[in-house]
């Protein structure tokens, strides 16, 4: 593998990606994927339709079981890893990862804000008891974590949507809340798939900045899946690419861009 | 939202009654429960017990099936557990009403979590005919451990006694249940604006993002099961010792079917749509029979065919409310009060 081209001392790995092979029957989604994450980076997974992106981001966020290989997350540089294989997707929300879907999957029913509240779940105590009976304690937690919620609803800048159904809400704004409530979770690995598909320019400039605030400013190693080249190009640290399953390059875009296999595979050969 | 109303701390905008409006209605309902018993007659004083009994279980349901998205078939199995479970407790081991119904309720919330565990695999339909499977399960239970139930004998349970006083009468047990109903409603209410209501919502909107986002989706279901039927089997013992007897009849089938109709003519995920849907379903065949019972010196015909015209309308008002109105009589209301909030103008 190529030598990182930053300046900065080699940042410790967040996430260890290693032979994972995952099959539905006789089809290969993922085979033999190895990609390291570090601390603090945007890490960018590109690769054509179907490569597989998808399913490595399911398997780390626990909602497929890779066959093989090991998933290990490090939440903070020298702390203990953790095998995110076999782990129950509550579980691995439970240590610090959290993620958006390609097709949004919000709660429809509820208002932006009680959306965000989900994402205070894992930091919530409250029992059925203690949740019937409201008053006291309970009013406590849910006034203490609202005002968690109401610090991502001031970064995200959707202050008027917080009582609005998110069905109502346009797809853009829908794919925003969806971010939105990933952040009101606290993580330390936030994992994003497509965050600006099917978004108009402007719109995409606006994602585009947020997840650089959100990785600068609350220092979130974000891993994402992007399809506009222009945007990995300019938002990553660091690109893997997957074809039909494979991992096949991984580094920086400039390294990226000129590998004859990442060539090969968006463009084929010149024969 | 109105406007010229701001709040300015977290407490008073997440208060369960934030309008003022909202704060006078909530009054005047109080104030009405408070006098319908003076005006009332033993009749209408029958009527709204039953409604309050069949809300709290409707609640019961809404929470489950409105709110959590896992339809359950099983209402009449879960209110005859808590109605021979406290019933039993009180005849066979003497123990009073108000520690025996408790009792009954978490019987039935124990049962409530065994018939919930196909949810870890079912969704949707599949699951509901597993709850059917308890149903009849409970049916076939009832009416044959003669040793237990009695069989298809009716159970007698003795009128509860509270203070000394006994309460036999209509009066008299008004106040049990609508002070149970709306502890229940309240809790309810509760539960829907913090954490585990939430919890639920979300699984049943997004079983997949909801575990995504940290909810243990498996156990907020066996939750949202137990809590369910810890309020069904409420509802139950507090029919039996209202009845003061108990008979398998009650619990059939049907039973679950008329619940599932509250919730949906009264409005999924909503509690005020419960108390709509129970007051509606307990009112629409009384409401027949009054109507039959005066028409028949005038016009004895129509009384031979009433009965029949009460299944029909019965169907019809259902069909009714899925076609106009799919999300209740709760919407309803709520459209009322929208077009009061800016009347006498448009916007």
């Amino acid at each position: 593998m190529a030598q990182a081209q930053t300046q900065e001392p080699l940042a410790s790995t967040c996430l260890e990606v290693n032979g994972v092979t995952l099959s539905f029957g006789g089809v290969h989604a993922l085979d033999d994927v190895a990609l390291d994450v570090r601390h603090g980076e945007v890490f960018a997974i590109i690769g054509p339709n179907g490569a597989g992106k998808t399913s490595l981001l399911n398997s780390i966020s626990g909602l497929y079981r890779p066959q093989q290989g090991s998933i290990t997350y490090t939440p903070e540089p020298k702390a203990a890893p953790v095998s995110l294989v076999g782990r129950a997707p509550h579980k691995v929300a439970q240590v610090g990862i959290a993620r958006s879907f390609q097709n949004i999957e919000l709660f429809r029913g509820m208002t932006v804000l009680e959306n965000l509240m989900l994402g205070r779940h894992i930091h919530m105590r409250g029992n059925v008891l203690s949740c019937g009976v409201y008053w006291g304690p309970q009013r406590r937690e849910e006034i203490r974590h609202r005002a968690a919620v109401e610090d991502v609803i001031d970064f995200l800048e959707i202050e008027n949507l917080r009582h609005q159904a998110v069905g109502t809400l346009a797809y853009g704004l829908q794919k925003r809340v969806e971010l939105a409530r990933a952040l009101a979770l606290d993580p330390k690995l936030l994992l994003l798939d497509e965050p600006m598909a099917g978004m108009n320019v402007e719109e995409k400039e606006d994602m585009a900045r947020f997840v650089l605030d959100v990785n600068e400013e609350w220092g979130v190693t974000t891993v994402l899946i992007e399809h506009d080249m222009g945007v990995v190009m300019d938002l990553s640290d660091r690109v893997a690419v997957l074809d039909f399953g494979r991992s096949i390059a991984c580094g920086t875009p400039d390294e990226v861009r000129a590998d004859p296999a990442v060539i090969h595979a968006y463009l084929g050969d010149a024969e | 939202m109105e406007s010229g109303i701001f709040f300015s701390d977290y407490r008073s905008d997440m208060a369960l009654r934030r309008m003022p409006l909202q704060k006078v209605r909530t009054g005047l309902l109080l104030v009405g429960l408070v006098v319908f018993p003076l005006l009332a007659n033993p009749y209408w004083l029958n009527l709204a017990n039953q409604i309050a009994i069949a809300t709290i279980g409707a609640i019961g349901l809404n929470i489950l099936v409105g709110y959590t998205g896992q339809i359950s078939l099983g209402q009449g199995a879960f209110m005859a557990v808590g109605a021979y479970g406290s019933g039993l407790l009180t005849v066979r081991l003497d123990v009073p009403f108000y520690l025996s119904i408790p009792a009954a309720a978490l019987i039935t919330a124990f049962a409530g979590l065994v018939v919930g565990l196909p949810s870890l695999r079912l969704k949707g339909l599949y699951l509901a005919v597993a709850t059917l499977a308890a149903q009849q399960i409970v049916e076939f239970v009832v009416t044959h451990w003669d040793g237990l139930t009695g069989g298809t004998e009716a159970l007698v349970v003795p009128a509860p006694e509270l203070f000394g006083a006994r309460m036999n009468t209509d009066g008299r047990f008004y106040w049990i249940l609508v002070v149970v109903a709306l502890a229940v409603a309240l809790f309810a209410a509760n539960l829907f604006r913090s954490r585990v209501g939430r919890a639920w919502v979300a699984i049943r909107d997004q079983d997949i993002a909801a575990s995504a986002i940290g909810v243990n989706v498996f156990g907020y279901k066996l939750l949202a099961f137990a809590t369910s039927s810890f309020l069904v089997g409420l509802s139950g013992a507090l029919l039996a010792h209202y009845r003061s007897i108990v008979t398998w009849e009650r619990f059939t089938i049907e039973v679950s079917i008329s619940y599932l109709a509250m919730i949906i003519i009264g409005g999924l995920g909503t509690i005020s749509g419960s108390f709509f849907g129970a007051t509606l379903i307990v009112l629409l065949p009384a409401m027949i029979n009054t109507l039959g019972r005066s028409l028949q010196d005038t016009a004895p015909w129509a009384a031979t065919v009433l009965p029949y015209v009460q299944q029909g309308v019965f169907g019809l008002v259902i069909i009714l409310f899925l076609v106009l109105e799919p999300e209740g009589l709760a919407k309803l209301w709520r459209n009322v009060k929208d077009y009061f909030r800016v009347w006498p103008f448009s916007y």
